[in-house]
């Protein structure tokens, strides 16, 4: 059933901008309409772009948002899971409760991007 | 402290004990080491009762071990190139 | 004569019904939708619209290209491959959710709270190896704080005694301690990092377990600012067990979506799930119908996200085990397209 959903529904999570779209419903209530013109104006691309896998795999990669993991096509030196999260946090400036929490276990340590 | 810095047994157990302020003996205590890992954040045991998710874990414990060892931890590095402070 | 097309019944068997029959059946759904709920029924485009989708001999839909919405996963996950994390990162990385949830397989507040630790570990672990949002869920589930299972008087058994203010007292009492538990709950979901915080099947047992859950959600909300809770519904009208519950000055009993969705948003819910449930003796045509007209009334005045719930038995999903892409996916693309839903 979920399969179905997400291929005849979805935006399609972390492989496009879905995840992005989803955080702004989530942490700011935002309709959908107002998320994804709010992702897409915080991204540089247009709302159309949102939805497209081959776009967004070069706008995530640029802003170091993670994705998929596919060792053909991203790699390790790519931002991934809780550091993709720092760079989401800080690109659509919202809150991200795992990302504090990560902050104030490391207790400052975490220093400048270098 | 063997494989960044490449002490032999004994150096690389003082320079810890002295770091973590036990005494050699200390540091094969899990009584004693578990009380000194929580308060200096180096990450304990992720095990059932004992598991403690508010206190810092694995990638979290890493950036505590690399300031109270001295020592560079790879992965810390990586994370920091890789994400925003 | 009148080609037969291959159609699903709300039980997921299939039949063969003309465009005719189609049309009557979408017709006559959202005809007894809006009799039933006093609301209006679809226009004459809507249901052209949900009668090219029904009609369509197609195995699968989908929306246009660029139109998708968000899917929230309740119950990510199978439990059945590799960790709860691997289940976690499948639908993340192969199944292309946008919000994942993680949950205990005894999927209510109550049995969460005595296990938390473990689900916060859990929780911590996949936070780390997970970028899409990640929610925990669980049902209010206020039955479970009655006898055998639970400390107080089983209202189910006093109401046929006639006692009926001891059964409105019973439910009062449990409200009290669920929403306790759904508070400590969140709590220590935001202690470890979550997202969200996801209410499911809110109402399942009636006007009280309604009010408990809006009660957690007034609490949460003022300690966690920035948490995602999201409320879905059991049914798309409130039952009422107890009859004289109030919120915010209106009676929760016999609530339709309209109303329900108000109430979440005065608790402060971020994100509003209703729910119809399917009538497994009638077409998938005719449930559709019936569902949307439901909602309907809650898209031009929703201030939240709406994402309809459109599972197993709800959201015109068949209610069988093993659910056909076909039915799926005519029932995702309709309510996306004629609701224009912020999710699902």
């Amino acid at each position: 059933m979920s399969i179905a959903h997400g291929v005849a529904s979805g935006m399609g999570g972390i492989r496009t901008a879905g995840d992005l779209v989803a955080r702004m419903q989530l942490t700011r209530g935002m309709r959908i309409k107002e998320a994804k013109a709010y992702v897409a104006g915080k991204l540089g691309v247009s709302e159309r772009d949102l939805s497209d896998p081959v776009v967004m795999l070069d706008v995530r990669r640029e802003y170091g948002l993670g994705g998929l993991y596919d060792s053909e096509i991203t790699d390790t030196n790519d931002a991934w899971a809780i550091q993709a999260k720092f760079n989401i946090a800080e690109l659509l400036e919202i809150p991200i409760n795992c990302v504090e929490s990560f902050k104030t276990l490391v207790r400052g340590k975490l220093g400048a991007k270098s | 402290m063997q494989m960044t810095r490449g002490m032999r047994l004994q150096p690389a157990k003082e320079y810890v004990a002295a770091k973590l302020g036990v005494s050699v003996e200390d540091l094969v205590d899990p009584l004693a080491m578990s009380e000194v890992r929580r308060e200096k954040g180096l990450g304990t045991l992720i095990y059932g009762e004992c598991a403690e998710p508010t206190e810092p874990q694995v990638m979290e414990a890493k950036f505590h071990i690399a300031e109270v060892l001295d020592v560079p931890i790879a992965c810390v590095d990586g994370f920091k190139k890789r994400a925003i402070a | 004569m009148e080609e037969g097309i291959p159609t699903r019944m709300g039980d997921g068997s299939l039949t063969r019904m003309t465009r005719s029959e189609i049309k009557a059946d979408i017709e006559a759904g959202t005809q007894a939708a809006a009799a039933k709920a006093k609301v209006p029924p679809l226009s004459d485009v809507e249901q052209e619209h949900l009668l090219d989708i029904y009609a369509s001999k197609a195995r699968f839909t989908a929306v246009d290209m660029g139109e998708g919405v968000i899917i929230s996963a309740d119950g990510s996950g199978t439990r059945h491959i590799g960790t709860r994390q691997n289940d976690m990162q499948c639908f993340e990385q192969l199944l292309g959710a946008d919000i994942i949830e993680l949950w205990h397989i005894d999927y209510s507040f109550k049995a969460v709270k005595t296990v938390l630790p473990f689900e916060q570990q859990e929780m911590k672990d996949c936070l780390n190896v997970i970028t899409s949002p990640m929610q925990y869920g669980a049902m209010p589930d206020l039955g479970r704080y009655t006898q055998p299972d639970g400390p107080i008087a089983n209202w189910s058994e006093l109401m046929p005694l006639g006692k009926i203010d001891e059964a409105r007292d019973a439910q009062l009492e449990a409200v009290e301690q669920a929403v306790d538990d759904m508070v400590f709950v969140a709590d220590g979901m935001a202690a470890v990092g979550a997202d969200g915080i996801d209410l499911d099947t809110t109402g399942a047992a009636g006007d009280a377990d309604f009010l408990a859950a809006l009660r957690a959600t007034e609490i949460i909300r003022k300690k966690h600012p920035d948490m995602g809770i999201e409320m879905g519904m059991a049914g798309e009208f409130v039952l009422g067990m107890h009859g004289q519950i109030e919120y915010d000055g209106r009676r929760l009993a016999g609530m339709w979506p309209l109303a329900q969705l108000k109430a979440a948003e005065k608790a402060g819910a971020t994100i509003f799930g209703p729910c119809v449930n399917v009538n497994t003796g009638k077409s998938g045509a005719w449930n559709v119908a019936r569902a949307i007209t439901l909602v309907k009334p809650c898209m031009a005045e929703a201030k939240i996200p709406i994402h309809m719930n459109a599972g197993m038995g709800v959201g015109a999903v068949p209610m069988c085990r093993y659910l056909p892409l076909d039915a799926v996916s005519r029932a995702s693309k309709a309510m996306v397209e004629i609701l224009r839903l912020d999710g699902l």
